[in-house]
């Protein structure tokens, strides 16, 4: 074993700020192209040590955090304008169409127009914090909920809803 | 009761703190005292005579060494209750604020007629800038 490598049991409260950095950034602009090597600087860390120190501190990987932060802007957005998906899809920073709505439908278990259509209460709450309570719950892979979702048939599917 | 005289949050460094919260922020020193490695540390918003904030390290006697750092932990992800400092004019705070060298998280943005910004100590607690 590389000791090098092996994340650290305690995350140094210097580098945890710094990590913070990212995470502020990437809620400030989650429609910007966030790559690892952007974010490892902003957080001045190592490409190769970032995403590993990220997930350490916040729990969840860099690019997840992300989507999740997306889907929940472009949520948002869906109930409360009238914007077109395809514009709502841009603007939260998807190149195109089609994977906006597959994330959506993977991370929501809705498509865009439905949750368009879901109609919530008017807010009682500031609505920063009305979205972070309504923050879909990523705690696995996009890639492997897809998969796991191919595994139930149609069929199953249905009954269970 | 005639309600709360201090609040306190949890700072990585006192002296970093109280320059932060003093020369950056506008506060002034209430209280500064020392016992042994242990230091009370509140400050006061000049014209707001009722409300101290502390700005205390987590630490020997009120928590062990772990715990201490479980805290520093915490402050440093952004994990701390939220904070709000009300102000006249968001825009114009932001503009002095953040060109005193202030970290903010979020410009000014309007949201149902009130404009608010967010900003970060250098500990990592959280700041919103409310108009009222």
């Amino acid at each position: 074993m590389n000791e090098l490598t092996e994340a650290p049991l305690v995350q140094d409260p210097r580098l945890l700020r710094r990590l913070l950095r990212a995470k502020d950034r990437i809620d400030a602009a989650s429609h910007e192209n966030w790559t690892v090597a952007r974010l490892a600087r902003v957080s001045g860390v190592s490409q190769a040590h970032f995403a590993r120190a990220f997930r350490q501190a916040f729990g969840t990987p860099p690019h997840r955090y992300l989507l999740t932060r997306r889907v929940e802007r472009a949520a948002a957005l869906l109930r409360e304008t009238d914007a077109s998906v395809t514009d709502i899809a841009f603007q939260t920073g998807w190149s195109s169409l089609g994977s906006f709505s597959r994330t959506v439908r993977d991370v929501t278990g809705m498509t865009p127009t439905e949750l368009r259509d879901r109609t919530i209460a008017p807010p009682a709450l500031p609505q920063c914090y009305l979205r972070a309570a309504e923050r879909p719950d990523l705690k696995i892979a996009v890639s492997e909920k897809r998969r796991r979702a191919a595994a139930v048939t149609p069929a199953s599917h249905h009954e269970e809803e | 009761m005639e309600g709360v005289q201090v609040a306190g949050i949890y700072v990585r460094d006192q002296d970093e703190a109280l320059d932060f919260y003093v020369n950056k922020l506008g506060f002034r020193v209430h209280s500064d005292v020392r016992n042994g490695p242990f230091r009370w540390l509140t400050v006061k918003y000049p014209g707001q005579t009722d409300f101290q904030l502390g700005l205390f390290r987590p630490g020997a006697p009120m928590v062990d060494d772990a715990t201490a750092q479980t805290l520093d932990a915490a402050v440093a992800k952004g994990a701390m209750p939220p904070l709000v400092l009300a102000v006249k004019d968001c825009r114009a705070a932001y503009a002095e604020l953040h060109a005193r060298g202030v970290e903010f998280t979020q410009e000014p943005v309007e949201r149902y007629g009130a404009v608010d910004a967010s900003f970060r100590d250098p500990s990592g607690n959280g700041w919103k800038l409310v108009e009222r």
